[in-house]
């Protein structure tokens, strides 16, 4: 490949350039939610997140002290203080005593806000407010004003959706889910696969071609008479029609044509030396698998956990029908979805709660690419 | 939180291991009852061929039985569905494919999923091709296709909030926080609520997928590139080629086969699309696919089984000869594996 094309300077530099641009698309997307998801959210409305290591500008409301605090000096009634008391330190650029002009005056300057009574804020956040006449009233004037708060960076964000917004409950259900619909297919699937590979009985060759032809069948096909069938169950029993049992069931069902598909053709392709000089020193057709067998097929067995774990811990659709919306039962991408609509605009709930579902996925993805890759070239007659 | 991390292992246990027991027990049972050994020879022969009839179905019938309640009977009951009325109950004929090609939100669905079916496929395939190649040629192209690839681990819900958060829409003069209002603001332009742009809103929906598929052709038609033998390729340089005839005339060609699996296997998640629709648009501003509709009147209005069978009828007829066909040609790539 490396003859493949010119070698000068400028074709070579102008190849990096386009992966680099490519790249840059291709990352500054996900990069933007885990940046924003560390920010502080005040911080993440005032400031685009490629901003987020300059000071961002922010518009805040505050109240002068009430009444009680005044002074009387030469004649005028005073107030005096910081509005930011002892607190941090920011930068006062302007201010304004009504909310629909908030930064009418430029810090350092006396605003005039008639009858005589002049207000002058400083960009420390001190304050000098006087009066011909005595303030009056128990609360204090309303303030607005504009600083630059340095950059500031929490896991706020995170205690708040793991542990208030339920997305730590959602990661324990959707664990709940992905784990046993992962296992479970493998198993049946395994078994399945050797007995097609290896074991003789009438009906195998039409058995094969069944399973190979329902891997053509959409998931959609299946979703009304499932939810039909469950509700019929559920009310039959006097259960609950949404369980995990019938999700893990659900996902088993769909995952199995590629699984057996899979597995059947990896198996069929171990050496029968081995296989029959295990026969013939005695051993049974269960012992063949569990000894021998499943240790072999660990690439495949393990590129097929790979492909139903992110399949099933990413999946929307087989979730909403099959599983309730409480929280005992909702999973992390339904979460996610139903937050979407009830925070729409609280984009320090959804970016964090965005990248709390997808970092597992990713954790897998990069710990695991070999088999993920391989598992991608295989799985790619599954298509969901 | 203890409680509850005891309890969901406690029914992953339950689950998994009621699995594993059943293999297992079914395999004792069948030598407890056909024992080979310890019994004289003629009878343990006996026994071992009763075993064999056995065994195979212990170990393909759980699979059968999940397969036919799963897939074989859905696909019987689908069908009948859709010649049902809305409970399930009446026959009806064909008045439900009548409401479908009638319907105004139907017929939008059809021409988007068209759209869809225009510009996904062949976006990713292109970029796909054009990252595998460029990649190929510099030190660092591993980890270039590591991170082009990430987002397809990405759900698509979680991918949706990547993306409206790029698409969030601010007044105009206001400071935009999303990246690509931001963008255009700062060259003057003005900002657009992206998704409920008639039309255009489509695209800007098809992006995400885009985004999280070109890793998938990438991956496959980089590992097709390495295929390609040497010599067809030093030959071509020395015929003096450059590299736009190279990567048309010389490398395209050979990975023709791989190219149509990759198109084909998007087109068919593409016919299936439904998490990003609902999360960004849930349909409205004329965005509706077919996936999404049918989730729709699964549960609308207390749900019309009917209309829903009938569009996942409608689904299934335009997933299956492409499903069909890329299986075979998977098949003949793969040489059968």
């Amino acid at each position: 490949m490396a003859v493949a094309t010119g070698n000068s300077f400028a074709s070579r530099f102008g190849v990096h350039i386009a992966v680099l641009i490519f790249v840059a698309i291709w990352t500054i997307p996900t990069l933007g939610i885990l940046v924003s998801s560390l920010r502080d959210k005040n911080q993440i409305i005032a400031s685009g997140w490629w901003n987020s290591f300059a000071s961002s500008t922010q518009t805040e409301a505050g109240r002068l002290p009430p009444a009680s605090a005044q002074a009387e000096k030469d004649g005028k009634f005073v107030l005096e203080g910081n509005i930011f008391g002892d607190g941090a330190k920011r930068d006062i650029s302007a201010f304004g005593v009504k909310s629909a002009a908030p930064t009418q005056y430029t810090s350092g300057t006396t605003a005039d806000l008639g009858d005589g009574v002049t207000l002058q804020l400083n960009a420390d956040g001190s304050f000098i407010m006087q009066s011909p006449k005595a303030f009056e009233g128990d609360r204090g004037q309303r303030i607005y004003y504009a600083s630059s708060a340095p950059p500031k960076f929490t896991t706020d964000n995170y205690r708040t959706v793991l542990f208030s917004e339920g997305i730590g409950r959602s990661f324990m259900n959707s664990l709940t889910v992905t784990i046993p619909a992962t296992i479970i297919p493998i198993l049946i699937a395994a078994f399945a696969a050797y007995a097609l590979a290896w074991m003789r009985f009438p009906g195998r060759a039409l058995l094969i071609a069944v399973i190979i032809g329902l891997l053509v069948v959409p998931l959609q096909m299946s979703l009304i008479p499932l939810l039909k069938l469950y509700n019929g169950v559920g009310a039959f029993f006097g259960m609950p029609s949404k369980t995990y049992l019938g999700i893990w069931l659900a996902h088993t069902g769909f995952g199995l044509p590629f699984a057996i598909y899979l597995l059947r053709s990896y198996i069929a392709g171990l050496p029968r030396e081995i296989m029959e000089s295990a026969r013939i020193d005695g051993a049974s057709d269960f012992e063949i698998f569990v000894k021998i067998v499943l240790p072999l097929s660990f690439p495949v067995l393990a590129s097929f956990a790979i492909f139903q774990f992110l399949w099933v811990w990413n999946d929307l659709l087989v979730a909403m029908v099959f599983l309730g919306t409480e929280a005992d039962q909702i999973v992390l991408t339904a979460k996610l979805n139903a937050l979407l609509g009830s925070r729409g605009g609280d984009w320090e709930i959804l970016t964090t709660s965005a990248f709390v579902t997808i970092i597992v996925p990713l954790i897998v993805f990069f710990s695991l690419q070999r088999y993920f890759v391989r598992g991608l070239l295989a799985g790619s007659v599954k298509g969901g | 939180m203890a409680a509850q991390i005891f309890s969901a292992i406690t029914v992953i246990i339950i689950g998994v291991g009621g699995c594993v027991a059943y293999f297992w027990g079914a395999n004792r049972l069948v030598d407890l009852i056909f024992p080979s050994r310890g019994v004289a020879g003629a009878a343990a022969i006996d026994n071992l061929r009763r075993q064999g009839l056995v065994r195979p179905w212990l170990f393909v019938g759980p699979a059968m039985i999940i397969l036919t309640i799963y897939l074989i009977y859905p696909v019987v009951e689908t069908l009948r569905l859709s010649f049902l009325d809305r409970s399930g109950i009446n026959f009806v004929g064909l008045a439900n494919y009548e409401w479908a090609f009638g319907d105004r939100e139907f017929r939008n669905s059809i021409l988007n999923n068209i759209i869809w079916l225009a510009v996904v496929p062949a976006a990713c395939t292109f970029l796909g091709l054009i990252i595998a190649v460029l990649t190929d040629k510099i030190w660092w192209g591993t980890i270039a296709k590591s991170l082009i690839f990430l987002p397809l681990a990405i759900s698509f819900v979680g991918a949706s909030v990547i993306w409206k958060f790029i698409y969030e829409y601010r007044g105009e003069g206001q400071t935009q926080i999303g990246i690509l209002n931001a963008i255009i603001q700062h060259f003057g332009g003005q900002p657009q609520v992206w998704i409920s742009l008639p039309f255009w809103n489509n695209f800007f929906l098809m992006i995400i997928l885009i985004w999280i598929q070109t890793g998938f052709a990438m991956v496959i038609l980089s590992s097709a590139l390495r295929g390609i033998p040497e010599e067809t390729l030093e030959a071509a340089v020395i015929d003096g080629a450059n590299p736009f005839q190279i990567f048309w005339k010389i490398m395209v060609p050979q990975i023709w086969g791989t190219i149509a699996v990759v198109w084909t296997t998007i087109t068919i998640l593409v016919l299936k699309v439904f998490d990003i629709v609902l999360t960004m648009t849930n349909g409205q501003w004329n965005s509706q696919v077919l996936a999404n509709l049918m989730f729709d009147w699964m549960f609308r209005g207390g749900g019309d089984f009917g209309r829903g069978a009938t569009i996942a009828i409608i689904i299934m007829i335009a997933v299956i000869p492409i499903m069909v066909w890329n299986i075979r040609q998977a098949n003949k790539e793969t040489g059968g594996h």
